[in-house]
């Protein structure tokens, strides 16, 4: 077992720890903060496939995430006041069924990260980061002003979705699913990057022209590894919004790509358990920044500022050293 | 509708376009000659406003409050950068993106800390009060004339300082080869931190002179922000005339959309239904503008690859 | 952030002295970092004086700043409510953080007392005997103003707000009570900044007056440019643009327009005496309204504390509905579905030496309840 193997399974055993621990000690609030890193981290597990394997800088992937909160938001809105989404040419109903959501969520991201990837991949270095950034700004301006789903309000639903032989409304259990799903997250993402695709990818990233050169398509390559990676944050996108029980165009603003990026920096760019550590980092920090300080922020900047600057492998790279296998 | 009120609005997307270029010349010019992606740029725009009302509201001079924007944005541009962003030219775009990020919380939670959390005030000199009538009984504020004069005279600064000047010079050889004007004996680390202060002055510029007609207050700094991406990324990174031209289209294209877009499909649907579906459409209308200019030409307009 | 205020010692001299009531916790989600802070921060500090001039040492009130992101204030409500086990919440700033919060709060049994946002979703179908709004139904100050353009006289009114909810409802809110037509009627984008199309549009379109409901910054860079586009059209809206934190960002622009509000710092009954002055001694600033809404909010809480106790959830819920305390804005009773009936006032604002601040001009409507009343089932 390499150091950061042995540093990924404390990693995991220690979230999964911590939630059992305020679940025997009856601390609901840290249960929900546990669930919230395990689904910010799985957004930012989304976000790695496109930016650790592929090195492709999306400042957009709150459209994604946004995606995923608006298909939990408007199938449950639908189910909770049984009024169909479509009725011509077919019926189309609401529900409150979670693995249908999750589909759902997927899908749409899906379909969304191949118009997007297909439009921005033609881009690249800024341009790319820039028309990523765009996409959001006109997701996010579109849920503000159309009236149908909330505006600026959003969509409240007031029981969380189900899962078949669970009771989501207790927290422990609901942060069972968004752990087993991280972990699922985390899985596709290791044997996708040891895979024939994967290879190409990095070799694609590192190397475009050779790539190229043994006939395969760079921009191929690449489109899917952006979808792939917006439909995991998607799915993400609909577990947060079932979190809280809620959505708004909040999620689709470019502060929240912003975060999603910076999971990923502090735990460690192109690390698999990088956005696990950067999320839970991040999440304790505003917990306990915010509780000292009306100005947190100036802090938070700070240390962001140091581990750019001074600690280029993020956290991991501290804690377990450079590691050969990512360049 | 009148032609008057057209040629109004024209005017109105000109000012907007020229006060777009104030921001995104910096950043262009930030990004062409160090290759820096900085998302701060926004926060130099804040200081400089927050410096014009601090000033202003001591003195009362106008004038001075427009000096001390210059100045105290490219103090803060000089000391970022030696502090902060002269460690991240050899870095790749993404620890760019977020060292700068981290620099806009500093930035906003600091000025809060300093200034409190209420707008402060800065009024337009009473030279500049008021409209004037134009040719064709158009009346325009006066302060707006003012702003697209001073914007086209930065315009023409620049392009002399770039074309004309020995510093120009060393500016368009560091956007060609870096390397080669070091060897060349061209102090590079000086001339960064000129290039980068300069393009904060000139947002901090901005900041002042809009910080007039709007609101002074943390956070008024990233709306512009994007929007200057936005123009600097139409008229390709790195490229002052791209920047120009961008400013220009992107101003009017904003303009123009909120103006005649809830008017067009008013023509198809009920007129309430027209007003909230054409605002929607006219405040996405700029991205899919940049979405459309960079399917055609992926480094924009005047952007080499 | 998080400030606990713990007055005093409170179990021990409580059963010492005998007196029955436990104490009452209190969460209040607020916005306090950010763009939107001095809201929440006027709103804060209007209910902690409250509760510092009451001198009970059995009301605990826990604070954290939601960043005026609506993810943030769910989460800090769960917060709330799992793990602080407060009993009453208040403190939300926005509407949309209040429909995000609300509803799941008073599910599980929460009072919620609102000092600021109304929206109509709370009022109508989705009332709740536990919710309280001691401020406003959002729609209430812009049927005021839609009622004064009536008394002024206006035919022809240029409308404006921006594309989102409340701005909707603002602009349905003013049409509702004025009887002239339109010259026109514009969305804007939220957070705009620039509105010289808009101020084009309103010169080119012969209206004779303008209603506006643009707040925070959106306000003060609409009201400066207006002022210097030399179109001199009499302006009214809501408070929330000429508020005292605000209007000092505005200056001159905004001198002799009118606004609608339930409160003023000038209003002259003894409650507002003592606030204005009180705040003022405590904090060095003059109250805004927002202030005078958080105080107000306290006021309540304590009336109900002294009538019944919070563990008798029927006997507080009735308490609070008596409304009986003396409200700095003056007679102020609620309606079947828990949101005020007041006095809405027209105000102008004025320069008093170098500050400026507002003072009443007329009434607006008198005992306004809201458009909701039916719709709510209680």
């Amino acid at each position: 077992m390499t150091r950061e193997r042995l540093v990924n399974a404390v990693i995991l055993l220690g979230l999964l720890g911590t939630a059992l621990g305020a679940w025997a000690m009856d601390a609901p609030y840290t249960i929900t903060l546990a669930t919230k890193v395990a689904i910010l981290a799985l957004a930012g597990v989304g976000l790695n496939i496109a930016l650790g394997l592929g090195g492709l800088v999306s400042l957009g992937h709150a459209v994604f995430f946004g995606i995923g909160g608006y298909a939990m938001g408007i199938l449950a809105s639908h189910a909770q006041s049984y009024s169909p989404i479509l009725t011509t040419p077919f019926v189309i109903e609401g529900t409150k069924s979670m693995p249908v959501i999750w589909l759902v969520a997927i899908l749409a991201s899906a379909l969304a990260g191949l118009v997007i990837g297909a439009l921005s991949l033609r881009t690249s270095g800024v341009y790319f980061i820039m028309i990523t950034l765009a996409f959001g700004q006109m997701f996010f301006y579109f849920a503000i002003s159309w009236p149908a789903y909330g505006g600026e309000d959003g969509l409240s639903i007031y029981v969380r979705n189900g899962f078949p032989g669970l009771n989501t409304l207790d927290p422990i259990q609901f942060f069972l699913i968004c752990f087993v799903l991280l972990a699922l997250g985390l899985g596709l993402t290791a044997r996708l990057a040891r895979s024939a695709f994967g290879l190409a990818l990095t070799s694609a990233r590192q190397n475009a022209a050779r790539v190229q050169a043994v006939g395969i398509s760079p921009y191929r390559l690449r489109l899917v590894a952006f979808m792939l990676s917006g439909m995991v944050t998607g799915l993400a996108g609909a577990l947060y919004a079932d979190l809280n029980r809620f959505v708004s165009p909040t999620m689709f603003s470019w502060q929240t790509s912003g975060e999603i990026m910076v999971f990923i920096i502090l735990g460690g760019v192109g690390r698999l358990f990088g956005p696990v550590v950067g999320a839970a980092v991040f999440i304790v920090l505003e917990h306990v920044l915010g509780g000292l300080s009306e100005y947190w922020h100036i802090y938070l900047g700070a240390l962001l500022l140091l581990v750019v600057l001074f600690a280029r492998g993020g956290i991991i790279g501290l804690v377990a050293g450079r590691e050969v296998a990512h360049d | 509708m009148s032609a008057v009120l057209f040629i109004e609005q024209v005017l109105n997307g000109l000012q907007l376009g020229v006060m777009l270029f104030l921001m995104a010349a910096g950043l262009t010019l930030i990004f062409g000659v160090m290759g820096l992606i900085n998302l701060a740029h926004g926060s130099l725009y804040m200081v400089g406003a927050f410096a014009a009302a601090a000033v202003a509201g001591a003195t009362g001079s106008f004038l001075l409050a427009l000096m001390a924007s210059l100045a105290a944005a490219a103090a803060a541009g000089a000391v970022v950068e030696v502090l902060v962003i002269r460690r991240l030219y050899a870095r790749d775009h993404l620890d760019q993106v977020l060292a700068t990020f981290a620099l806009i919380l500093i930035f906003s939670e600091g000025t809060r800390w300093i200034f409190g959390s209420f707008p402060l005030f800065l009024d337009i000199p009473a030279v500049l009060s008021g409209p004037v009538t134009l040719p064709g009984g158009i009346a325009y504020p006066k302060y707006r004339l003012a702003i697209i004069l001073a914007g086209l005279a930065v315009a023409g600064g620049l392009y002399l300082l770039i074309t004309r000047t020995r510093i120009g010079i060393q500016i368009r050889a560091g956007e060609a080869d870096r390397e080669m004007i070091a060897a060349l004996g061209v102090d590079i680390s000086k001339l960064y931190t000129l290039v980068f202060a300069l393009g904060a002055a000139l947002a901090g510029f901005a900041g002042a002179l809009v910080g007039a007609i709007q609101s002074v207050q943390v956070g008024m700094g990233e709306p512009v922000l994007i929007l200057a991406f936005v123009v600097i990324v139409i008229g390709g990174i790195g490229s002052i005339k791209g920047a120009f031209v961008g400013a220009l289209l992107v101003g009017m294209t904003d303009t123009l959309g909120r103006f005649l877009l809830p008017g067009l499909f008013g023509l198809m649907m009920d007129p309430s239904a027209a007003t909230t579906v054409g605002s929607a459409l006219a405040s996405m209308l700029i991205y899919v503008l940049m979405a459309l200019v960079l399917l055609v030409r992926p480094t924009g307009l005047y952007g080499t690859a | 952030m998080k400030f606990k205020f713990l007055m005093g010692a409170v179990c021990a001299a409580a059963l010492a002295t005998g007196a029955a009531a436990e104490g009452v916790k209190v969460g209040m989600i607020t916005t306090l970092s950010g763009g939107g802070a001095g809201l929440g921060i006027d709103v804060r500090d209007g209910f902690m004086l409250a509760v510092k001039q009451s001198g009970r040492d059995d009301i605990e009130v826990v604070i954290e700043d939601d960043q005026r992101k609506p993810e943030v204030a769910v989460q800090l409500a769960d917060k709330m409510i799992q793990s602080e086990k407060v009993d009453v919440m208040t403190g939300i700033i926005w509407s949309n953080l209040a429909m995000a919060v609300v509803p799941a709060a008073v599910a599980q049994g929460k009072f919620y007392l609102s000092p600021n946002a109304g929206p109509s979703a709370l009022a109508g179908k989705g009332c709740n005997p536990n919710y309280f709004n001691v401020a406003w139904q959002n729609d209430n100050l812009h049927e005021a103003a839609g009622a004064y353009a009536n008394d002024a006289g206006f035919k022809n009114s240029f409308i404006l707000a921006p594309n989102y909810p409340a701005g909707q409802d603002a602009l349905t809110g003013y049409k509702r009570l004025y009887g002239g037509d339109l010259a026109g009627e514009i969305y804007t984008q939220l957070g705009q900044t620039d509105y010289a199309a808009e101020i084009a549009q309103i010169r080119a379109s012969g209206a004779d007056s303008v209603f506006f409901f643009l707040p925070g910054g959106m306000g003060i860079s609409f009201l400066k440019q207006y002022a210097d586009s030399g179109v001199d059209l009499p302006v009214v809206g809501p408070a929330f643009s000429f508020d005292q934190g605000i209007l000092q960002a505005v200056g001159a622009a905004a001198l002799g327009v009118k606004n609608t509000s339930q409160w003023s710092k000038d209003l002259d009954n003894a409650a507002n005496v003592a606030f204005v002055e009180s705040f003022q001694a405590e904090y060095g600033r003059l109250p805004s309204l927002y202030a005078s809404q958080g105080f107000d909010t306290a006021l309540l809480l304590i009336s109900a504390m002294e009538k019944a106790d919070v563990s008798d959830a029927d006997a507080f819920r009735a308490a609070l509905k008596a409304a009986d305390f003396a409200s700095t804005r003056g007679d102020f009773a609620f309606a079947s579905n828990h949101h005020p009936i007041q006095n809405i006032y027209v105000r102008e604002v004025i320069q008093e030496g170098d500050v400026f601040t507002n003072k009443v001009v007329a009434t607006g409507l008198e005992n306004h309840s809201n458009a909701y009343v039916d719709e709510c089932g209680m």
